[in-house]
């Protein structure tokens, strides 16, 4: 085991310095004058020049690109044109906000995709077994924003049940220190802030986990159908264990490979940031970051939300393969 | 007279599927004495497999189910039984070892979890004491290093070694009646042997009864007291192994017999049985095997002869035995 983590980490290498090349290029690709950009259009030469040295724009690419893996590696992100910020500083609280969405989101899909899965494939051809992929087949197939409207209608507007936005109550803030607010809230010792921030979170994560709820729900039958005619099944049934244990035990770790990367590919895409969702619901996130910061063309912000993002998805690979890694063991022994 | 172990009367088991019933096991009645090895023997889709699910209760419903007639387990009928009672039952008093050691054992369970969790299920034991129970049993199907083994996976096993593995999670309940469904058919000889031997002696020591499936001839003069000849979900004969192999009455043993090939003749071709075993359906005419059967007569297409006794427990259906006495 310990060989395959050391050795899945050394891949991770070469892949992350791809990675900073191509944001990097394609940062280079665009068009257009970084100069003039933050200058504006009514700059004189002579002030567009001193900056390009200044940036040090006009030494030749490849040196460009070593300087930024430089400030990269001392976690120098840049700054931000539009509010002169480090964007460092400036995008944790947004990466937190999005981190604990996706958490939420992705606990309600998981809990109940894989749950509807396993039971829709126990009891193939039942009712229940219809409904449930009925529901999956809406959920994938609605519109998030629709969703979190409707939401809003019924739970905010009409029963005034839940908040219909935002991360918390903007009269009692909480003290932010890893700026998640369901572990600062904890660590305040504020359990009333904990209950404010869990219902502010539930209509953001519920439309947000539909549609990765749905495709859970799907693969996991798929997957438990092919797992429950098994020879291995039906010895587990010859030797009596209750068919609980023998569908929850013995199918589901088998099952298990298929749904884990289902899991961890809407993971990352909900990490990326589910613009329309933190629109909607008022939520300070990445998704709504990177929106602004690319209406305002602000490069250096875009640069670093791609490298963000790219970044997410190399580290929940890591985790799925490390995961798959401890559910079998013949991967491990490779 | 001494209660049989297990006692199958008339039963049906049949599949219902798109193109309609199919009777898989179709009336077959027979029974397993303390002690005893019985054989069941026939081709591949003869019901043999389906014979021995059904004793377990483990047909797959839908599509299967068990029509008619009673499994008696020491006298118990476990035909009414409810799922809770029959699980009670499965890998306690009768157990039962699959054909295909690679696909049976789950992948991802070490052996020692696999093996231990019916002792822990069925006598209650703890983590500790199933472990120390597991490297008995490891130790009594004669696997070499069993602390070792107990955390192993079934992919670091050969066929061989989870075959045993298999045989010791059957006993570790001390059943009273193994089934054994082809055992040996996935294994290479030399360890088919070892496997057959390793069973028999099981049989021997803790007298513990079998019923063992296979197609192969051999094995049942090896091993068996008594034999089952199945045909298409039918017994067409039934007899202890020496009346078998010395007088077989129904044409279809006799092309079994015939088809196992020898060592001290000549020939150039094998023998073997013309024709498969018909696609079976419910209201099938004649005798079964009909089709194939060099004796065949008009009657035989037309109904379907009982089973009668021949003999000293050496019964057969077959219409050319019943009409030759008629005649006598």
């Amino acid at each position: 085991m310990k060989s395959y983590v050391l050795k899945r980490l050394l891949i991770m290498v070469p892949v992350l310095i791809g990675m900073t090349i191509i944001v990097f290029s394609i940062i280079h690709a665009i068009p257009g004058d970084p100069a003039e950009t933050i200058l504006g259009q009514k700059a004189t030469e002579q002030s567009k020049e001193a900056l390009r040295e200044q940036l040090g724009l006009n030494n030749p690419w490849y040196q460009q690109y070593f300087t930024y893996m430089g400030e990269l590696l001392k976690g120098d992100l840049g700054q931000s044109i539009r509010t002169k910020v480090p964007i460092a500083q400036e995008i944790l609280p947004y990466l937190a906000a999005t981190a604990e969405l996706t958490f939420a989101a992705m606990l309600f899909a998981v809990f109940f995709g894989v749950n509807a899965g396993i039971i829709s494939a126990w009891r193939q051809n039942s009712w229940f077994d219809y409904i449930c992929m009925l529901v999956a087949l809406i959920g994938v197939s609605m519109p998030i924003f629709w969703l979190g409207l409707m939401e809003q209608w019924v739970f905010s507007l009409k029963l005034h049940w839940l908040p219909s936005g935002g991360r918390m109550n903007q009269r009692d803030p909480v003290e932010a220190i890893t700026n998640l607010y369901l572990l600062d809230s904890m660590l305040a010792g504020r359990f009333d802030q904990f209950w404010t921030v869990v219902k502010h979170i539930v209509l953001p994560s519920i439309a947000l986990g539909t549609i990765p709820m749905a495709i859970i729900a799907r693969m996991t039958r798929s997957s438990m159908l092919e797992v429950m005619n098994s020879d291995f099944i039906r010895t587990a049934k010859a030797k009596g264990l209750s068919q609980f244990i023998v569908v929850y035990k013995h199918a589901l770790k088998n099952a298990a490979i298929p749904v884990l990367t289902v899991i961890g590919l809407q993971t990352g895409a909900l990490l990326g940031g589910a613009v329309l969702t933190e629109t909607i619901f008022a939520w300070p996130g990445v998704g709504r970051y990177i929106y602004e910061a690319i209406s305002f063309r602000d490069y250096p912000v875009i640069q670093s939300g791609i490298l963000m993002i790219a970044f997410v998805f190399v580290v929940i690979n890591l985790v799925v393969d490390l995961l798959y890694a401890a559910v079998d063991p013949r991967i491990r022994y490779r | 007279m001494i209660q049989p172990v297990l006692q199958v009367q008339n039963l049906h088991t049949c599949f219902f599927t798109d193109r309609g019933e199919v009777p898989a096991v179709d009336g077959v009645s027979l029974m397993v004495n303390p002690g005893e090895v019985l054989g069941i023997v026939g081709e591949s889709g003869c019901g043999k497999s389906v014979t021995s699910l059904s004793v377990l209760k483990l047909i797959p419903e839908p599509p299967g189910k068990i029509t008619g007639g009673s499994i008696l387990f020491k006298g118990r009928d476990l035909v009414p039984l409810k799922e809770r009672e029959m699980r009670s039952i499965r890998g306690d008093s009768i157990s039962m070892i699959f054909q295909e050691p690679m696909t049976s054992l789950n992948p991802l369970f070490t052996v020692g979890d696999q093996i231990g969790e019916a002792v822990r299920l069925h006598r209650g034991l703890r983590r500790k004491e199933a472990r120390r129970h597991t490297v008995e049993m490891l130790r009594k199907v004669g696997i070499p290093r069993p602390e070792a083994v107990l955390d192993e996976y079934p992919h670091q096993l050969s066929g061989g070694m989870r075959q045993r593995v298999m045989i010791a999670m059957a006993i570790s309940c001390n059943p009273e009646l193994l089934i054994a469904d082809e055992p040996t058919t996935a294994l290479d000889v030399t360890i088919q042997a070892q496997i057959l031997d390793l069973i028999r002696r099981l049989n021997e020591e803790n007298g513990t009864a079998v019923m063992l499936i296979t197609h192969d001839l051999g094995v049942v003069a090896e091993m068996c007291h008594r034999v089952v000849v199945m045909y298409a979900g039918k017994v067409v004969e039934e007899g202890a192994v020496c009346d078998i192999f010395k007088n077989p009455l129904h044409p279809y043993t006799q092309g079994l017999i015939q088809s196992v090939p020898r060592m001290n003749e000549q020939r150039s071709r094998l023998f073997s049985i013309p024709g498969n075993v018909p696609v079976l359906y419910a209201d099938m005419k004649g005798c079964r095997f009909a089709d194939r059967c060099p004796s065949a007569m008009s009657l035989c297409l037309e109904r379907l002869p009982e089973l009668r006794e021949y003999g000293a427990a050496h019964s057969c259906r077959c219409w050319i035995h019943e009409t030759q006495e008629d005649a006598v």
